[in-house]
């Protein structure tokens, strides 16, 4: 890649005042570094990777809507959690954590363990057992 | 309190780190530097890994092993602190900046706030420079922006001690001791024939193997999950090559530099050939990406798409192989 051929697009890095470094070679055939504001390309695959995971998400918040899951299961996704990383986040194992994904399990959970969810998730206890899907 | 420290920007975070703690020491060495000296270059495929729902890949070794390797080969130490106690990981952070001493921290990405939204997921191997603390926040140095940033007690808490994969537990690190005299041309020769080794393995995940298994599996992608996840898949493939601080073209381009300072310093008219080659490289790596990214547009063809994208990845597998192939000889 030339100097001149970094791209130059715009894309999400410009909302936080963000360049990054891509190396290329000047006119000597010398390497160097300059920063670019963004590719298209990323950007088209970036915006894909989004639609995908959101989509994952409206999927489980319809789930919780009719009843067939909790709402850990929504925020899990929301926050970009896999069972694993949540379960390590709780301390506890995937099958324990893979059983609060039944609303009835969900709605017998102690007041700490809430807690602990709604701490995982940077939201109140409220907020958690409250949601709906609605 | 503000410990002395130049912050300079660079693509990758863990380069960026060490080459930064470094030049601080007066060892001015460059990110390519850092990167080839370290063995940097890497490329593994865990198909029965899922990270972000879709198959594992990376361009680069474990974390930490690029700044342990290129200590090693120059004979420097590095002090590096895991910790289970949240309180004491703080206090230890702010007794060194206390003694001057800016220290590199692993952290999660998912966490911070600085970065745009498509940059943020769980991803534990994230490193930044804290360099100060003023009025309760720390200062920051992130290496792969242009300026430093600040982060709260809490919010730094919060990514030292990030859950998951490669979990940093608050691991801090800096550099001890740095030889008076440092020889570089050992230590390159050394890590370039340690990346060929890398990049030829006989093993199927690895290297220029794990890259051509990529370009099978792309193929039976489309039957096995549909066309919806077989993009999702491809995304993650071209996300990790572009996205993470690589430079372009999955950190070719910097080994290219690395592989034009070397040659200079060994004085290795074949090395400068050869950093034009891997050049030429990265940019099918780059051109691959542009063609992967139009699958999300295509509708008709879905299939021929594939094939094209698996016989453009093999083809690059194939290049490389020969490429490793004669820089193995060339040292």
């Amino acid at each position: 890649m030339k100097k001149s051929e970094v791209p130059q697009d715009q894309s999400s890095l410009k909302d936080k005042n963000l360049k990054e470094i891509c190396y290329a070679i000047d006119d000597d055939g010398k390497f160097t570094t300059e920063l670019s504001s963004g590719w298209d390309v990323k950007t088209t695959i970036q915006e894909n990777n989004l639609n995908h995971l959101n989509e994952i998400v409206q999927e489980a918040k319809l789930k919780v809507q009719k009843g067939e899951a909790s709402p850990v299961e929504y925020f899990m996704e929301l926050n970009r959690m896999d069972w694993k990383l949540l379960a390590d986040y709780m301390g506890k194992w995937v099958w324990q954590i893979k059983r609060h994904r039944n609303p009835k399990v969900f709605k017998n959970l102690s007041e700490s363990t809430l807690k602990k969810y709604a701490e995982t998730f940077n939201i109140s206890v409220q907020e958690l057992t409250t949601f709906t899907g609605n | 309190m503000r410990a002395t420290f130049t912050h300079h920007q660079t693509a990758h975070c863990e380069n960026g780190v060490a080459s930064n703690l470094l030049r601080n020491q007066g060892l001015e060495l460059n990110e390519p530097m850092v990167f080839g000296i370290g063995s940097g270059l890497f490329f593994v495929y865990l198909p029965f890994l899922k990270i972000n729902h879709a198959p594992a890949v990376s361009y680069r070794p474990l974390p930490g092993q690029i700044f342990n390797r290129l200590a090693n080969r120059l004979g420097i130490k590095i002090k590096r602190i895991k910790f289970s106690n949240k309180r004491k990981a703080q206090e230890v952070l702010e007794e060194n900046l206390r003694n001057n001493i800016p220290t590199g921290l692993q952290v999660g990405v998912y966490h911070l706030s600085y970065f745009p939204d498509e940059y943020r997921f769980h991803f534990n191997a994230h490193n930044l420079v804290v360099f100060g603390k003023e009025n309760g926040n720390f200062l920051i140095s992130d290496p792969v922006m242009e300026t430093t940033t600040l982060l709260t007690e809490e919010e730094l808490e919060r990514v030292r001690f990030a859950k998951g994969a490669l979990a940093p537990k608050g691991q801090l690190y800096y550099p001890i001791y740095i030889p008076q005299n440092i020889d570089l041309a050992p230590a390159i020769k050394k890590a370039i024939k340690k990346t060929c080794n890398d990049m030829l393995a006989p093993v199927p995940i690895i290297g220029v193997r794990g890259i051509r298994m990529v370009g099978r599996a792309i193929l039976k992608w489309p039957k096995k999950h549909g066309v919806k996840k077989a993009n999702h898949y491809l995304g993650q493939i071209v996300r990790m090559q572009e996205e993470i601080g690589t430079g372009g073209g999955g950190f070719r381009f910097i080994y290219a530099a690395f592989l034009q300072q070397a040659a200079e310093i060994l004085n290795n008219k074949q090395l400068e050939e050869l950093s034009l080659e891997m050049m030429k490289i990265g940019d099918l790596w780059r051109d691959f990406a542009v063609n992967a990214s139009r699958v999300y547009k295509q509708r008709s063809n879905q299939e021929n798409v594939y094939e094209a994208l698996s016989a453009e990845l093999i083809h690059i597998a194939d290049l490389e192989e020969a490429f490793f192939k004669k820089l193995k000889k060339a040292i």
